[in-house]
């Protein structure tokens, strides 16, 4: 039996696993963020401004692309978790290839998003 | 005979239902809400806050929040569990979990109450 775990890969459908609970973590503690951002642009029209101001530094780009990944990431793991609860893409090839998808769809997400926000 | 007093329905069935209700729910909310902003780049702060401030996007913003807050303790909660245990903690385990889920259920409450004053009380 192999105990070493530096010599032990992970198949993709544990990747796929891990990523989605990293990015529900990474989600919940981007919340206050998400709440303060949508209080101040609701409180006035010079707080609204303000965000808008905010939003352009290049720092919170990156913050708000990495919050964006993450739902991405979360929303595409999670619907391939339901279709899996229905029975689709069970087999040990049908999780691999269903990881796969996951991987694919949210990286185009991804990039896309990246291309909106710059 | 209770298995657990610390996960949202007390019941995995339950808990595992709650999770994919409230995920259906977040999921169309956050495809409906980027969709709008990208399709209003030039967003102005009375559209903004005309469309949060309707009476049904005040309802639909409250039960996404609900929403958040037990899908996240849901979500959290089988993360601690799994990772927060006698492997990592031995004997203090029990007491290094709670202690953190109970964090987490404060946050959640906070946020609850932050967001509620937020849609409801025109701030």
């Amino acid at each position: 039996m192999n105990l070493d775990l530096t010599t032990i890969r992970f198949p993709a459908p544990a990747i796929a696993s891990i990523l989605h609970r990293i990015s529900g973590v990474v989600l919940f503690l981007a919340l206050p963020i998400l709440l303060w951002l949508l209080h101040r642009s609701l409180a006035s029209g010079s707080d609204f401004a303000a965000v808008g101001e905010l939003l352009q530094m290049p720092l919170m780009k990156l913050i708000v692309w990495g919050i964006l990944a993450a739902v991405i990431y979360h929303l595409a793991a999670g619907v391939r978790h339901m279709l899996m609860d229905m029975g689709v893409g069970e087999s040990l090839q049908g999780g691999r290839r269903g990881a796969y998808m996951v991987f694919a769809v949210s990286a185009l997400l991804i990039v896309l998003t990246g291309i909106w926000i710059w | 005979m209770v298995t657990s007093v610390t996960n949202p329905g007390r019941n995995g069935l339950y808990d595992w239902l709650l999770q994919r209700v409230t995920a259906v729910v977040i999921g169309a909310y956050s495809i409906g809400l980027i969709g709008f902003l990208v399709l209003n780049p030039g967003l102005d702060y009375e559209t903004w806050k005309a469309c949060m401030g309707s009476l049904p996007m005040q309802m639909i913003n409250t039960l996404v929040l609900v929403s958040v807050l037990l899908h996240a303790w849901a979500g959290l909660w089988i993360v601690t569990t799994d990772y927060l245990t006698r492997a990592q903690f031995g004997n203090a385990a029990t007491g290094v979990r709670l202690v953190v889920q109970m964090l987490i259920l404060l946050l959640c409450l906070v946020y609850l109450l932050w967001g509620l004053v937020m849609i409801w009380g025109g701030a």
